[in-house]
């Protein structure tokens, strides 16, 4: 009993730590603010930007934008890592696949995809196709090798393995390939998302008229700089919550591998 | 359709096989009756695994034909099964999923069934990874027993353990044959092995059959026993003669390379070393 309650109490202080640094970094940054260290046009103290977060949620322009962002990312990040994993099993998985589009693929990969912005906004205009290509094609890259590297890593053991119990092809890809790929998807998809909420972030600010890029832009001409912190920290808010959202991914498909089994006690 | 016997029964007749300019195997003829167990020994490189991996289909020969029961080999063995030195368990699929793999029908009951048969149905839901070396290799014993083949094709799955996990897993697949009657092929670098569960020991060298030896003894075979003692020996003297003759076999000149590189370390360690 006191046993179990001790390891709740250190479950607890586990969950709670990683918190204690950014809480301590707000604190101080209030009483900078407060004592006038920090003018409030460079940062404003947290109070203010609360405050400002409040009355966009209440005006629902928060909301707006902010569904504006997450269905240009996540369209973004459907077409493109769609194509990235497509391309990344063909290639995978069949050689002649690889000779045709590999050496395309790399040359294209070289290009940085905010590169291409001038051309996007000559094709598109600021309208929404700009966004979600930009994404799509930030995304597609970090999706396609990892997909491909772990296609192309499975261990050739359990393949052959799967041959002589007689697996047919698509049980083959089904129950050996793509598993034993999926670890490295899965970083390819953690990256990609980290590069999705980057190219969003820039897209929306250069060329767009709604979003959460937007919502900064707009506030720094009216000097608001309260709302543009609120914005930054959106940002690393969404991206965190990301991040969460494909660690509890990794922890469910990934149940099997010894780095994600908590033994019974 | 005619009844086959439980056990499969092979014929290689001058079987070659040849990677690029290296002939592995030369004519090599060999017959197994149904249900009988052949242990294959020689030293390594001699192309063990590599006739192994023609009788399950996964290779070809270059010439020479492998006849099962009656009929020539052409693709993938449909009716063989094969345990490797690792136990290449899947490690995302759970022990009797890993168990079932490839079965078609009632896949559940089936696997819980062979799990019984190695001892290991109470570990049939847990990740192959919470398991030992010797846990693994008797769920891979009953994966490849769950389909019950006719044919079983071992190819030194016993290497990677321990004396004690070895004996009982050597107990274990005797008292499997007998209960079931397939044929079996297991090769092994242990002669003792080969001589504990063998009805017969095949020896190969520079791509032929070296040695066929019957082994008479009756089984249980006790290790201990004089005429156990003898026939180990004299396989073991049939290893050695062979290489003693063949002073320029590739083992022999390995032995030596080990040596001197053995010694130009030691130089190149020095100075790096000051003392
Ligand atoms: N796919 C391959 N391509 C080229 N050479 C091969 C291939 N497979 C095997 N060989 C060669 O054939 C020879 C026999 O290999 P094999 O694996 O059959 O030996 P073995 O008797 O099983 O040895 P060990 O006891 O060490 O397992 C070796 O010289 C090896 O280099
Ligand atoms: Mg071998």
């Amino acid at each position: 009993m006191a046993k179990n309650k001790r390891k709740s109490r250190l479950n607890w202080l586990e969950q709670v730590a990683p918190w204690g640094v950014p809480i301590l970094l707000i604190i101080i940054w209030q009483l900078l603010s407060q004592i006038g260290w920090l003018p409030t046009r460079i940062l404003p103290a947290p109070t203010s930007v609360l405050q400002a977060a409040i009355q966009l949620a209440k005006s629902g322009e928060l909301w707006r934008n902010l569904y504006i962002s997450t269905v240009r990312a996540c369209i973004g990040f459907l077409i493109g890592g769609g194509i990235g994993f497509v391309l990344g099993l063909l290639n995978g998985l069949f050689p002649i696949a690889e000779k045709l589009l590999d050496t395309t693929i790399q040359m294209v990969r070289n290009i940085p995809h905010l590169a291409l912005i001038p051309l996007v906004i000559l094709w598109f205009g600021i309208g929404e196709q700009a966004k979600i290509f930009l994404v799509a094609i930030g995304v597609m890259f970090p999706i396609y090798l990892n997909t491909y590297h772990g296609i192309r890593t499975v261990d050739g053991g359990l393949i052959e393995m799967g041959k002589v119990y007689g697996l047919k092809p698509w049980e083959l890809f089904w129950r050996i390939s793509l598993p034993g790929a999926l670890p490295s998807i899965l970083v390819g998809v953690r990256y990609a998302l980290g590069i999705m909420w980057l190219t969003l972030i820039v897209a929306e600010t250069i060329a767009a008229d709604s979003g959460i890029g937007y919502m900064a832009m707009n506030a720094r001409e009216f000097l608001q700089t309260d709302v543009v912190v609120f914005s930054i920290l959106l940002y690393a808010l969404l991206g965190k919550l990301a991040d969460m959202a494909t660690a509890l991914l990794e922890k469910r498909l990934l149940q099997w591998h010894p780095n994600y089994q908590t033994v019974p006690a | 359709m005619t009844q086959l016997p439980r056990g499969a029964d092979l014929k290689l007749l001058d079987l070659g096989k040849r990677f690029g300019n290296h002939a592995v195997l030369r004519e090599l003829n060999l017959e197994v009756a149904s249900g009988q167990f052949v242990a294959i020994v020689g030293r390594s490189g001699c192309g063990k695994s590599t006739l192994l991996r023609l009788v399950s289909g996964l290779d070809h020969p270059t010439s020479g034909i492998i006849y099962q029961d009656g009929n020539p080999l052409r693709q993938l063995n449909r009716s063989a099964r094969v345990m490797f030195q690792d136990a290449r368990l899947l490690p995302w699929q759970r022990v009797w999923e890993n168990v079932g793999l490839g079965v078609q029908q009632n896949w559940k009951e089936r696997s819980l069934w062979a799990l019984q048969q190695v001892g290991l149905a109470s570990h049939a839901q847990d990740w192959p990874s919470t398991l030992s070396g010797g846990q693994r290799q008797r769920v891979a014993l009953a994966r490849a027993l769950v389909s019950q083949p006719r044919l079983f094709l071992l190819d030194e799955p016993l290497s990677a353990l321990d004396a004690l996990t070895r004996m009982d897993m050597q107990h274990l697949i005797e008292r499997l044959w007998q209960e079931q009657g397939f044929t079996t092929v297991l090769i092994t670098h242990d002669v003792e092995e080969a001589v504990a569960l063998a009805d017969r020991v095949v020896m190969i060298d520079t791509g032929r059959v070296a040695l066929d030896l019957q082994v008479s003894l009756s089984r249980p075979r006790q290790r201990q026993e004089t005429a156990f003692v003898t026939l180990v020996e004299r396989i073991l003297k049939h290893i050695t003669g062979l290489e003693s003759r063949e002073q320029t076999s590739d083992s022999y000149r390995l032995s030596l390379d080990i040596r001197s590189e053995h010694h130009s370390h030691h130089q190149y360690s020095h100075p790096a070393n000051p003392q």
